[in-house]
């Protein structure tokens, strides 16, 4: 075995722990952080995991007389709040996903035109 | 097979807001101006330069498409911080400023903040100005000056990445903490007050400012195993760079 193929074989090892690497992290996200969830009631939660907007901003705001108002298009009613996340997290997954395949199209035909460009 | 896997994951986390974003009513009218007159330049610029760009590469537009979801997608992202039993999101605005630049990157922030302001009661309108201008705006700057200072220091891409992610998220929160110090603080003296508001985001954002780095840099990564060309096109390596790591 050549000095060569020696040094790919150790890159491809290396690109395949940096993948399982990646893979672990996105797991371990996905799997840990909603764990909490899992275990408390909604109303002791809503409590037990406030929002940094709830635990700093507003509380710092309050001690020193400033209230938050409430918005313009006030969604935050009942289930509507979930509903417009739900349709915004739907609406910019789907945007991340087209655009992405836009990108590796793009490879795609500039790599096909190469080859026409040769023959 | 990762981005399948990544956008699941960020759909997975949409839920009810718990965020850092001001919310409206809490800035005096005073500052929420000037807030706003600070943030339009940079915006008007990033207008100016999405013009420009989308002429000059056809690549662009869908890179600036792709940044522009992932960066409405994580910034209205709840994460849960065990450590600290609190919840807030990551920016995105690193990630976009090393791809895009940071005037695009700022652009970027604004619009997004701009639906999240309007339909998703995340952030407020008359706080728009001062969000725009400490994620969008100095989030964008300080990620794309780590990242161009490192990378010329021969730092690699991915350490690289990580860090200009992380420099984001945590100089937003620096600047937050500062617009709502300056805000709210009436006749108490400005740095204590500061100091105590920093120290209460630190639990939260110093985990997350991690989470943000790891993020940008596997995106940045992503890009380079799939485009490399448009990491190229875009400034962010030299194509002698992309043809030695082969």
């Amino acid at each position: 075995m050549d000095r060569e193929t020696r040094k790919g074989q150790r890159a491809q090892g290396t690109r395949k722990i940096a993948k399982t690497l990646v893979y672990s992290f996105f797991l371990s996200v996905l799997t840990l952080c909603p764990l909490p969830f899992a275990f408390c009631h909604d109303a002791v939660c809503a409590e037990t995991w406030p929002g940094v907007d709830e635990s700093v901003v507003e509380k710092f705001a309050r001690e020193h007389g400033r209230e938050s108002r409430e918005p313009l298009i006030n969604t935050d009613q009942g289930d509507l709040l979930l509903f417009a996340f739900l349709l915004a997290g739907t609406a910019g997954g789907f945007a991340a996903g087209y655009f992405w395949r836009m990108l590796l199209e793009g490879k795609t035909k500039a790599q096909g035109s190469g080859k026409e460009k040769k023959k | 097979m990762k981005i399948p896997f990544l956008i699941t994951a960020l759909l997975l986390f949409a839920s009810p807001a718990h965020a850092m974003h001001i919310s409206e009513g809490i800035l005096p009218l005073p500052w929420a101006v000037a807030w706003y007159a600070l943030a339009i330049p940079f915006v008007a610029m990033g207008i100016r330069q999405v013009n420009r760009m989308s002429r000059r590469d056809l690549s662009f537009k869908p890179l600036a498409g792709l940044m522009a979801a992932v960066v409405f997608i994580i910034s209205c992202m709840p994460v849960p911080v065990p450590i600290a039993g609190t919840c807030s999101h990551p920016c995105g605005t690193g990630m976009a400023a090393i791809l895009l630049g940071p005037f695009v990157s700022s652009l970027i922030a604004a619009i997004a903040l701009l639906f999240q302001a309007l339909f998703l009661s995340h952030g407020g309108l008359s706080t728009w100005g001062a969000n725009v201008f400490s994620m969008g705006v100095v989030g964008s700057i300080a990620g794309y000056f780590t990242f161009k200072g490192l990378r010329a220091m021969g730092v690699p891409l991915a350490p690289a990445a990580f860090f200009a992610g992380l420099q984001a998220d945590w100089a937003t929160y620096l600047v937050t903490s500062v617009e709502l110090a300056s805000g709210i603080r009436g006749s108490e003296p400005f740095l204590p007050l500061l100091e105590k508001i920093l120290l209460a985001f630190v639990p939260t954002q110093l985990p997350l400012g991690i989470l943000e780095g790891a993020m940008t840099a596997g995106m940045v990564m992503l890009l380079y195993r799939k485009r490399p060309d448009i990491l190229v096109t875009m400034g962010v390596m030299d194509a002698g760079e992309v043809k030695a790591n082969g």
